[in-house]
This record gives structure tokens, sequence and C-alpha cells, in this order.
């Protein structure tokens, strides 16, 4: 049985592109790659909790990155992860201009619409990882 | 007199992004920050801390923190305690939750009506603490007072 893909996205709680990184893992988890993705909790890892390295070891995994500072992709990296796949909203929204996603709880459409988008990215990259076999 | 920085009380949610508790952290820390405690708290974002944020940890050796986690493995308590000071409060949603007998909270994505009220009493848990940090009197806190049932 081949192992879910781990994606985490960064926890930022400052800025919307944070929040907008958040929904985009529940975007591609819960509604387009269920079957193939899960959301691992970047504080977990980071802080070397068992199960949640277990999940992320040895494995490709997705970062969705708020910020440049792309703490959820380090995360993965010193988790462990063997590749680490970027989806960065700070680029994202650069190929969407026009959006303006606001809030941080609870995102307005633009901000939706931008983590959609994102969420759409990622599962372009799980629909590759299966096709090579990768994750198993 | 010099001009001394005000003091502001660190907020650190853990924001579990696996778990319901996460989102409620989530929220409950930003409701203080925009609405409850504008003035006198700030966040510091959980990531940032952990990754080697020299701001976020510099901030929490030198001013009071306050962690909020969704669970008892308490990620956001043992990181600041790790990576600069023991946070002055602990804060642990499913504690609260407990006391107060609530029931589903909904998803990490979408909480329920009983997750938003749940967020609503952890930000209150929140003022409490962070009005003790700054001797303020009681009485000045918005909304109702926690412990009631969900």
């Amino acid at each position: 049985m081949k192992r879910k893909i781990a994606v985490v996205p960064c926890s930022g709680i400052g800025k919307s592109l944070g929040a907008a990184a958040r929904e985009a893992a529940y975007v591609l988890t819960e509604d387009l790659r269920p079957e193939k993705t899960k959301v691992v909790a970047l504080s977990l890892l980071v802080m070397g909790d068992e199960e949640a390295r277990r999940g992320v070891e040895g494995g490709e995994a997705i970062a969705i990155d708020g910020c440049k500072l792309e703490c959820a992709a380090k995360g993965l990296a010193s988790a462990g992860a063997s590749k680490v796949h970027k989806v960065a909203i700070f680029d994202c929204i650069r190929r969407h201009r026009g959006l303006k996603p606001e809030g941080v709880c609870d995102l307005n459409e633009d901000g939706l619409k931008l983590a959609r988008a994102a969420a759409h990215e990622a599962a372009k990259i799980v629909d590759d990882l299966d096709e090579e076999g990768h994750h198993a | 007199m010099p001009d001394l920085p005000k003091k502001k009380v660190g907020l650190i949610a853990c924001s579990g992004e696996e778990m319901p508790e996460g989102t409620v952290t989530r929220r409950a820390v930003r409701k203080v920050l925009e609405t409850l405690r504008p003035d006198d708290t700030v966040t510091l974002c959980l990531p940032l801390f952990l990754a080697g944020g020299e701001g976020e940890r510099a901030f929490a050796k030198c001013y009071p923190t306050i962690a909020v986690d969704g669970c008892d493995k308490r990620c956001a308590a043992r990181a600041t305690e790790k990576y600069s000071a023991k946070p002055v409060a602990s804060i642990v949603v499913t504690d609260i939750a407990k006391e107060r007998g609530c029931g589903a909270i909904g998803t990490a994505r979408r909480l329920n009506e009983r997750g938003l009220r749940l967020a609503d009493a952890v930000a209150e848990k929140i003022v409490q603490e962070t009005d003790r940090q700054l001797k303020k009197k009681p009485g000045e806190c918005a909304g109702k007072a926690p412990g009631g049932k969900c």
C-alpha cells in the first residue's frame, strides 16, 4: 500500500498568505487529492513527534509556505523527507495578479481563490509523483 | 526619563493543522490580538520561532509569553521554553474543552458553532493571563467570563 504524501503548510498566524497556505493544504487533502495526501502539523514535526516524523521520513513531501522564510520546507527537510516539493504562496500570488487576500482566521474570497490556485499547483505535483510512483 | 518600550505579552499558538483544537488556538489568539487586547499583545509565529527567527526568540527571552496549545503535546509551550524562556502561562484547548463539556467542535478547516464558542472562551482565558502579567484591574475585559458551557 502506498503511503500518503505528507503535506505541510506553514503555520503563519500573522499574515493572510500564511492562512492561504493552510487553506490550500485543506483544499488539496480534503477536496482535490484526499486519497493520496494527508496534512501533517508543522509544530509536531519540528518538535520531533515520532508519529509525525514517521509519516514523513524517507518519503517525498509537499511544503506550502506563505513567506520566503519557508518554514514548512525547512521543517520537512529536517524531519528527513527524501525530497521536498515547494509550493510558494508568495510566488503563486504573482501568477494571479489582482487577488488581494485579506484576513487570517477568515480569509476573504480572494484569499480562498489564491488557496485554491495553490492547491491545484500542489495537486499537479501529486499527480506527477503518482505517475512516477515516487511516494510508494 | 528614557522612553522605554511598552511591556507587551507575546502569544504563541500551536496552530496544529491536523486538529480542530489547533484552529481554535489560532482563532483565539487572533481575537485577543485584533479585538480584546490589541495594545497589549503581539503574536509570535511558532514555525518562524522554531526555524530560528531571531526577532521571535529575542522577544520571548525579554518579554512574557503565553503559549496556547491545542493538545497536551504542548508544542508551543515546549518550543518557547526550549528556544527562549519558559512561558508565563500555558493554555491547553483540550483542557478548557473538557472543563466546559464541549462535544465535537468541527474540523480543522471549519469550526462549528461550539468550536467558535470554545475559541471565545480560550480568548478570554488568554486575556485573563495577559492582564495578570500586565497587572491590569479586573473588569476591563469585554465579553463573557470563561467557565460556561459550549
